[in-house]
């Protein structure tokens, strides 16, 4: 019963969906309105095969773990975002910066619908999607294979796969290695190609994950370009990076998180200056 | 429905009530990122992505033997070692083949037939568990996972029913008008083949023991499934209810209508064509439902 009533609170929320982008519209002037909205979220994800000190993966051990009840124990739970709330608006740039293992591509993923809140919710206008292919690749194809399959992967139809072809081979400026199986690249090549795919695609939300912009100086400014012309298209932007001077230059807005929460919010110099005190 | 209620949300966000976030998503239209789509938009999705299911099977088929020196050869290869392998067991060693006409035949059906549904089991369980990475980097329906590895064994499945033809040519059966059923048995069992897949890829997701569990649970179901015996002259002594249950046991009802058409030439009784459909439409609604259910959780693993 309980489980009816859920899937019948999600499925009502589609209707609605369909008939408000005519009647918002005209209400809201172009960069008032939200976008994106993390409300209360909570991320909880299970890594495995991580074992602690205290619990050595040997068979005896694991038998005794049985007989005990203990449940599995290569099994951890990840908190990874522990309640973060904001609204981002049409128009917005926002940079998400923190340490290591803050969890931002955690947060990311979950903003894309990637990962399932464990509490809390994400809501979107349209789909968000993440900057990558990286994971529908295979290595022991044939660039050529892999950027249909990365093109098809980022849900592509055919006659779009065959106008974006030939760009992507020359964004990529692989030449006739396009021939050879992504194995034989050099890593250099790999991450151009890997780019050049991914970034073939036109996105409302668009997410990009740090490491994107990899390459030697010249792919790095080209790719530096193309971003600067995917965030111009799209109409909200989230930006993961280490890198503090392309955040500053490119965000109208920063959250800065740490251990899973938010620590500050707001203007770029502000949460900048204080990110780069503590 | 949705046009009061967002006039009434409106009129209370023009009066600077506190609203929750919850309530300004409502307003404004958006929807939850991540949320079950209703069957029939699932289904509509995953004919959208027909496209990357086929590439993506075909591409996995591909790198699977480009390291190798023989390649795409050994699509041939494996079915014809892995029917040697059987003969020499069951038919030399074993000396199987005294009591059953044309053992070869019938030995190769069966382990043909077997062979697509058991690795359709163990590959669909892996499908969403080693996709992990790929499931929380896209979009797409998840199904279309499972759906792809079960394409990707139907693929491999021409080349071995190719030999399969070949081999009982060879072995002096005729070539019979009732081949032109295989096509139907194939559907039959391509469809149990897909509902197993996905609900073995939700069990898979969420039970990692699966993967170290399966190859003894097909092993057994192997043995149980008259590959290489007929069952109808082992169960003579069992039970009724036993003797009804191997008979109604899925694999042995596709590897049975297999051979009626390809060995015995006779036209499959009432029984198999209910069993044979049964299983389809029973796996496939079951799998498809079960697997559905979990759709948005496969990224949490």
């Amino acid at each position: 019963m309980a489980e009816l009533t859920k899937e019948l609170s999600q499925v009502a929320p589609q209707t609605p969906e369909t008939q408000t982008p005519e009647t918002q519209t005209p209400q809201n002037p172009k960069t008032g309105s939200p976008t994106v909205i993390v409300d209360d979220l909570h991320i909880v994800y299970k890594v495995y095969g991580a074992a602690g000190e205290s619990e050595k993966g040997n068979a005896a051990n694991a038998l005794m773990r049985i007989l005990r009840r203990q449940g599995r124990p290569q099994m951890k739970e990840v908190h990874a975002v522990k309640g973060v709330s904001f609204v981002a608006h049409h128009g917005d740039a926002i940079g998400i910066i923190g340490r290591n293992g803050s969890g931002k591509s955690t947060l990311l993923r979950a903003i894309a619908g990637l990962l399932p809140p464990h509490k809390g919710a994400v809501y979107t206008n349209g789909q968000p999607s993440l900057l990558g292919v990286n994971a529908a690749l295979m290595k022991e194809l044939t660039g050529e294979r892999n950027i249909i399959l990365g093109c098809y992967a980022m849900g592509m139809s055919p006659s779009e796969v065959r106008e974006k072809y030939d760009e992507i081979v020359d964004f990529s400026g692989i030449g006739d290695f396009v021939q050879f199986p992504m194995s034989t690249y050099s890593s250099g090549m790999g991450a151009r190609l890997r780019f050049a795919i991914s970034s073939a695609k036109t996105h409302d939300v668009l997410l990009i994950d740090e490491a994107l912009a990899t390459g030697d100086r010249e792919f790095k400014k080209k790719s530096q370009q193309r971003i600067k012309q995917m965030r111009d298209s799209a109409g909200t932007v989230f930006l993961v990076a280490h890198n503090l001077d392309v955040i500053e230059e490119t965000c109208n807005r920063v959250i800065w998180l740490h251990k899973g929460k938010i620590r500050m919010e707001g203007d770029p110099q502000e949460v900048l200056e204080a990110y780069n005190k503590a | 429905m949705s046009q009061p209620e967002s006039a009434l949300a409106e009129a209370q966000g023009g009066g600077r009530a506190p609203e929750s976030l919850a309530a300004l998503a409502e307003r404004h239209g958006l929807r939850r990122a991540i949320a079950r789509p209703s069957m029939p938009a699932y289904l509509r999705q995953l004919w959208d992505r027909r496209h990357f299911i086929l590439t993506y099977a075909t591409s996995r088929n591909v790198s699977k033997y480009s390291e190798s020196m023989l390649g795409q050869l050994w699509q041939v290869l494996t079915p014809l070692l892995n029917a040697a392998v059987y003969w020499l067991m069951f038919g030399v060693i074993l000396g199987q083949s005294k009591k059953i006409d044309n053992y070869p035949a019938f030995l190769i059906t069966g382990v043909m037939v077997f062979t697509f549904t058991q690795r359709t089991v163990i590959s669909g369980a892996k499908s969403i568990s080693s996709n992990l990475s790929l499931i929380r980097a896209l979009h797409f329906p998840r199904a279309a996972l499972p759906l792809a590895y079960t394409i990707q064994e139907l693929q491999q499945l021409g080349y071995s029913m190719a030999v399969l033809v070949l081999l009982v040519l060879v072995t002096g059966e005729p070539v019979s008008w009732l081949w032109l059923l295989i096509p139907v048995v194939l559907l039959m069992q391509l469809v149990f083949n897909i509902g197993t897949g996905m609900f073995m890829a939700r069990l898979g997701a969420f039970m990692r023991d699966m993967n170290q569990l399966l190859p003894f649970i097909t092993r057994t179901w192997l043995y149980a499934s008259g590959v290489f015996y007929a069952i109808d002259d082992r169960t003579k002594d069992l039970p009724d209810f036993l003797r009804w249950a191997l008979e109604f046991n899925p694999a042995a009802a596709y590897i049975e209508f297999m051979r009626d058409l390809l060995i015995y030439q006779r036209f499959p009784e009432r029984w198999a064509w209910v069993t044979c459909l049964f299983w389809a439409v029973f796996a496939l609604i079951v799998g498809f439902w079960y697997f559905w259910r979990a759709e948005e959780r496969y990224g949490r693993g």
